[in-house]
C-alpha cells in the first residue's frame, strides 16, 4: 500500500560517539552524516558530495572507516563511532593531526577531517596486513609507500590538490608506526 | 529520499517475508541509499538484514570456500585463503570502489548492485530499466560506460561489478533462501539475465529470495589474475576488465576460464573463447583467435567503439602475462 507522502517514520537509535552514548530520535531517512551534523552538533564531519564520492564525511565505525553519507543512522544502533572530534581537539591533537599541521596537508581544510579519519583507519588496515590494488605481493608484507597511500586514500578527494603534503603527513605517521613496531 | 518504514530483521524468514511483501533489503546500503537519495528507487519500506550473522568465511568439505552474503568486500579481499588460493578475487575486490565503500559493501549486495548508466540515474531521462517502456536514452547518447556485447534495442547498460566478474571466472555458485524457507544453490552464471525486451528484470531471483552465501569451488591449477582498465588509476568503474585463469602443461593450454567486465549487461562469459584456447599452444596467434572469438558479435556505438580494440589488447596482454610472456 502506498504511503502518505507527508507521513514520516521515526526511529530511536543509541549511538556511542567518541565514547559518549547519544539517544537519537530521528526520521528513518536520516543519514549518519546528517545525524552527526544536524542532530548532535558534531560539525567536524563534513558534507561534500553526499554520494560517497568525495570522502569528506569519512568517520570510523567499529574500527572501520566508512562514508557517513551512505549509511542510515538507524542502522547503527549500538555501534561505536569515532569522528574527527574524537581523534583530537585544539591543544590535544592526535599525532596524525599534528603531522597534517607540520606538513601543511591542506589549504581550505574542508576535506581535512575526512582525510584524517580515513588515514587513521587506513594505517590500521596496513598494520593488519591488508593488501591493496598496487601491492606487488597479495600475501606479503605491506609497506606504506607513496603508491600504496595514494591508492588507499583514493576515496578522499582534495579540491585544493594538497595531495603531496597529505601523503607526506601520512608517510610520517606510517614511518613512526613501523619504527614503533620494530623498535 | 521519500519517507519509508524501517525494520531490522531478526532472522532470514522475517527478511524474506518482508521482501516478498515489497520491502527492499538493505545491507551495506552504499548503492541503494545513493539511488534513494536521487529517487531512482523509492521503496516504501526497508528491511535491514545486516544483523543476520551471514558474515562468515569458511572452508567447504570439498576444499572450496563458503562466503557469507554479508562479508564485506574489505574482509573478503583481506582473507588469507582468498589471497592465496583465489587471488583474482582479491585483486578484483581491491580494484573496486574506495577503501570506505569496501568496508560497507557486502558480497550479496555487490552481486546485486545496479548499473551506473548515466540515464538510469537521471530521473528526467527515459530509461527502460527504471521505467519500462519509456525508451533508452543511452542509445544515441553518451555510451562510454556502455555495453558492446549482450545488449538489446531496449537497454545497453553494463553491470558494474568487478567482484562478480572474478567469481564468474571461478565458477562460483550462489546460495539462496526462498520466502518459504527452502534453500537452493544456483550457479552464478544463472543468476543474471540479459536485458532483451525486459531490461528491468536483471536476475532470476524471485520476490523474497535472500542470497545467503557465495560458494567457491576448490582452487584449480594454473595462474590467474584480474586486469581492469579504467579512466583513472583508482576509484573508477571498469571500461573493460578481464578475469582469467589458464593452465599450461607441456606447451599446451590445458584449462582456461575467463570472464569479462565493463562490456555487457551482466558479468560476461563465453565458452567459445575458452574453447579457442584449450588444447592450443600459448602463442600470440592463439590469443588473437580467442579475442576475435570474443568480439565477433560485438555491437559498438560511437561512444564505446574504443572498447573493441581495448578489450582485444587487454585480453591478449592478460593471457600473455599469465603464460610467462607467451611463445613466439
Amino acid at each position: 500500500m502506498a504511503r502518505d507522502p507527508g507521513e514520516k517514520s521515526n526511529m530511536q537509535t543509541d549511538l556511542k560517539i567518541n565514547g559518549t552514548v547519544h539517544h537519537l530520535n530521528a526520521d528513518t531517512r536520516t543519514t549518519l552524516l546528517d545525524a552527526l551534523r544536524n542532530h548532535l552538533g558534531l560539525t567536524g564531519t563534513k558534507k561534500g558530495c553526499d554520494h560517497g564520492q568525495c570522502g569528506a564525511c569519512t568517520v570510523i565505525v567499529n574500527g572501520r572507516r566508512i562514508n557517513a553519507c551512505l549509511t542510515l543512522a538507524c542502522m547503527h544502533d549500538g555501534d561505536q563511532i569515532i569522528t574527527i572530534e574524537g581523534l583530537g581537539e585544539p591543544g590535544a591533537l592526535s599525532p596524525l593531526q599534528q603531522a597534517f599541521v607540520a606538513h601543511d596537508g591542506f589549504q581550505c581544510g574542508f576535506c581535512t577531517p575526512g582525510q584524517i579519519c580515513s588515514a587513521t583507519a587506513m594505517l590500521t588496515e596496513i598494520a593488519e596486513g591488508w593488501p591493496s590494488r598496487v601491492s606487488e605481493d597479495l600475501t606479503g608484507h605491506v609497506a606504506a609507500t607513496i603508491a600504496e597511500i595514494s591508492e588507499r586514500m583514493s576515496g578522499n578527494l582534495c579540491r585544493c590538490a594538497a595531495y603531496p603534503n597529505i601523503i607526506d603527513a601520512i608517510l610520517e605517521m606510517a614511518d613512526g608506526q613501523t619504527a614503533g613496531t620494530t623498535g | 529520499m521519500k519517507p519509508f518504514d524501517y525494520q531490522r530483521a531478526a532472522d532470514t524468514s522475517t527478511a524474506a517475508r518482508a521482501a516478498a511483501k515489497g520491502a527492499m533489503m538493505i545491507a551495506g546500503g552504499t548503492n541503494l541509499l545513493d539511488l534513494m537519495k536521487l529517487q531512482v528507487l523509492t521503496p516504501d519500506s526497508l528491511i535491514d538484514i545486516t544483523r543476520l550473522g551471514l558474515d562468515g568465511i569458511e572452508p567447504t568439505k570439498e576444499g572450496g570456500l563458503r562466503i557469507g552474503a554479508l562479508v564485506t568486500n574489505s574482509d573478503l579481499a583481506a582473507d588469507m585463503a582468498v589471497r592465496r588460493s583465489w587471488p583474482m578475487l582479491a585483486q578484483a575486490l581491491l580494484a573496486g570502489a574506495s577503501g570506505q565503500l569496501r568496508n560497507k559493501a557486502t558480497t550479496g549486495g555487490n552481486l546485486l548492485q545496479r548499473t551506473r548508466c548515466y540515464y538510469f540515474y537521471d530521473t528526467a531521462a527515459p530509461c527502460n530499466k527504471r521505467m519500462p517502456g519509456s525508451g533508452c536514452s543511452a542509445i544515441g547518447g553518451a555510451t562510454r560506460l556502455h555495453a558492446i556485447l549482450g545488449a538489446s534495442a531496449q537497454c545497453i547498460a553494463t553491470h558494474p561489478s568487478d567482484m562478480a566478474v572474478a567469481m564468474l571466472a571461478l565458477d562460483a555458485a550462489v546460495e539462496i533462501e526462498g520466502v518459504s524457507g527452502e534453500c537452493r544453490t544456483l550457479p552464478l552464471n544463472d543468476l543474471y539475465c540479459l536485458p532483451g525486451d525486459t531490461p528491468h528484470i536483471e536476475t532470476t531471483l524471485a520476490p523474497g529470495d535472500l542470497i545467503t552465501a557465495v560458494v567457491l569451488p576448490p582452487a584449480r591449477p594454473g595462474r590467474q589474475t584480474y586486469r581492469k582498465v579504467r579512466d583513472r588509476a583508482s576509484y573508477a568503474f571498469a571500461l573493460v576488465s578481464v578475469a582469467a585463469r589458464i593452465d599450461i602443461v607441456d606447451t599446451r593450454i590445458t584449462a582456461a576460464t575467463l570472464a569479462f567486465g565493463g562490456i555487457a549487461p551482466r558479468p560476461w562469459r563465453d565458452d567459445a573463447v575458452e574453447q579457442a584456447l584449450i588444447g592450443q599452444p600459448p602463442t600470440r596467434a592463439t590469443f588473437e583467435t580467442a579475442a576475435d572469438t570474443l568480439l565477433a558479435e560485438a555491437v559498438p556505438m560511437d561512444g564505446n567503439a574504443f572498447k573493441v580494440p581495448l578489450l582485444r589488447r587487454t585480453l591478449i596482454a592478460t593471457l600473455t602475462t599469465l603464460s610467462d610472456g607467451g611463445q613466439s
